[in-house]
């Protein structure tokens, strides 16, 4: 097994997700099929291959700093779940 | 024939003679949509009031004599992954259920610009990560062909609206295959422009380097129209592409004389389903009859595509999902225990199965000491993918493929088997690897009477000569024309 469920355990801490007993125990396995699958790649030899990370070549791409307008603030603090004085709001971050 | 069925070169016209109205051709739309569509689940959300404004809008600007395009007062919809400004995108997902973006999408504001009608916004699987629709937070849609089978996914209520005349068009975003895939199951054309072609800005993300938006339609002549209203350089999205846009209806030339096309031969295995098999290469030897030249090729990496892109496309999934943290919008968990307690509460209630499962899956594949095995891999890989299609341009004007390995399948027949649903996009894939436009477009039927989807790839920004094999097809052949029996 590639993946067992303290495996699980530790990759939902990474990626903030609580999980169920119960999902952990199908993620465990279902990861594992995948990832098997995924082991095809290892057929190939690619220790002289570029790594493509976009298919059409990208730059960086500047522009003039110039002052323009901003979208207006309310609508975006409207979808928070909590603002308020013109900030969103979160639970204390400092104890 | 009733105005839902009407292409948006017909309405057009229809329009300019004035035969009918904008608004009543929208009326017309709203009217079969709620007779129909609580059997096909197509919509998320319908916005009558707004588009009978744009409708009475439209029907003005041609009154006074104004400036109008072939969209204008054409009544369209819009997968809810593209945000539509002060109405309600969800991606289909709990976790944006009500969510009210700011600002339109690049496209929606162009396609606002040329005076088209919203009629509302389209069912998909959540976050765009599926190949059935089954995945939606919000229901399933169903394939107006057979309405016990998937209309294809990931854009599933944008195929099934186009199929079931509850739109004149609509777009969608393929990631992997998710416009093509379902214009396959739904037996209508659609495109998936080159990296580049069209502009992200306001497509809630998935995975960036293979996301694009394309349309979804009920012909190539509409197809075309649709890329000619949407492509072109964003100075909002710094990974469109700045340079010329042709105009695509001009591309569309009925005749295929003297154009060399590939036949990959691995999409054509051992055990593939005997009507799709049948259907591609009917259509393949007609493309050769009226004077193209075919001959195999090779493509040898495809088989390496499905782990490759389910490699990328979660690890840039988890990064980009990041986002949905509770704090700016969406959904937040109540009766946390300080701030990371609150962000993982909020993902595990916001987050569907899928969506779970991918950020796990992409979360592992980036994360220390599997970086090198599995994303860096997968990256090269990708290299070797890419330089398969490069070397087949050199010799050939574009590649014919099924677009599916089959026609479309039973609600829930892959639904407990991540991995199965994830080979169903096995031809789709490699063309969003690449970066290079493909279109679906109808070739036939199977045993059961569903829809068959031909897959044509062509280079980098070369939609031109895909919209010329697919336009000559269509003209020549009338699987286009078939219509799914409805009410």
């Amino acid at each position: 097994m590639k993946i067992r469920v303290k495996d699980v355990e530790y990759v939902a801490r990474l990626a903030r997700l609580t999980l169920s007993d119960e999902e952990k125990d199908e993620f465990a396995v279902q990861l594992n099929d995948i990832l098997t699958y995924m082991d095809k790649l290892n057929e190939l030899d690619t220790k002289d291959v570029e790594p493509t990370s976009h298919a059409i070549p990208v730059k960086n791409v500047f522009r003039p700093d110039e002052v323009r307008e901003s979208l207006p603030r309310e609508p975006f603090l409207g979808n928070a779940p909590e603002a308020e004085k013109g900030s969103y709001k979160v639970p204390r971050i400092i104890e | 024939m009733e105005l839902t069925q009407l292409t948006i070169h017909e309405a057009h016209e229809g329009l300019m003679k004035k035969s009918f109205s904008s608004l009543e051709l929208t009326q017309a739309f709203y009217r079969w949509i709620k007779s129909i569509d609580s059997r096909v689940s197509a919509y998320l959300s319908l916005t009558e009031e707004e588009a009978c404004q744009q409708a009475q809008g439209a029907d003005e600007r041609r009154a006074r004599g104004g400036e109008v395009s072939e969209l204008t007062g054409i009544p369209l919809a819009l997968k809810d992954i593209l945000c539509t400004k002060s109405t309600r995108t969800t991606c289909a997902s709990k976790i944006l259920e009500h969510f009210l973006p700011p600002y339109d999408a690049t496209v929606v504001r162009r396609l606002r610009g040329s005076g088209a009608v919203f009629l509302g916004k389209l069912n998909m699987d959540e976050f765009a990560m599926g190949s059935s629709t089954e995945n939606s937070g919000f229901g399933i849609t169903r394939n107006p062909w057979d309405f016990n089978r998937i209309p294809g996914g990931s854009s599933g209520g944008s195929a099934a609206a186009v199929a079931a005349d509850e739109c004149i068009a609509s777009l969608g975003s393929d990631t992997g295959g998710s416009v093509r895939q379902p214009a396959a199951c739904c037996g209508v054309v659609g495109l998936k422009p080159t990296y580049g072609r069209v502009s992200r800005f306001g497509l809630v993300a998935f995975a960036s380097s293979l996301d694009q938006i394309g349309p979804i339609t009920k012909d190539v002549t509409d197809c075309a129209i649709l890329m000619d209203a949407i492509s072109g350089h964003d100075s909002n999205d710094s990974t469109s592409v700045d340079i010329d846009v042709p105009d695509y209806k001009s591309a569309l030339i009925n005749d295929v004389k003297g154009m060399k096309l590939g036949i990959p031969k691995e999409y054509f295995v051992e055990g593939m389903d005997r009507d799709v098999e049948r259907a591609v290469w009917e259509a393949i030897k007609l493309l050769e009859q009226w004077g193209a030249t075919i001959r195999e090729v090779s493509l040898p990496h495809t088989e390496y595509a499905v782990a490759t892109y389910y490699i990328i496309c979660t690890a840039e999934a988890s990064s980009n999902l990041a986002r949905y943290d509770g704090v700016k919008y969406g959904h937040r968990a109540r009766g946390c225990d300080g701030l990371i307690d609150m962000y993982a509460k909020t993902r595990a209630e916001g987050f569907g199965p899928e969506v779970k499962r991918r950020i796990m899956l992409g979360t592992y594949v980036l994360s220390a000491g599997y970086y090198d095995a599995y994303y860096r891999k997968a990256q090269q890989v990708r290299t070797l993918i890419k330089e398969d299609f490069d070397r087949a341009f050199e010799d050939y004007d574009a590649l014919i493929t099924p677009t599916s390995p089959t026609p479309a399948f039973m609600i829930g027949e892959k639904v407990k088997d991540p991995l199965q649903m994830y080979l169903s996009d096995i031809f789709t894939i490699p063309v969003n690897l690449a970066g290079i436009p493909g279109i679906s477009i109808p070739c036939g039927f199977s045993s059961d009477v569903l829809p068959i989807g031909l897959q044509i790839i062509g280079k980098h920004f070369d939609e031109e000569k895909i919209l010329r094999l697919a336009y000559t097809y269509e003209q020549r052949t009338d699987w286009h024309l078939r219509r799914p029996q409805l009410g």
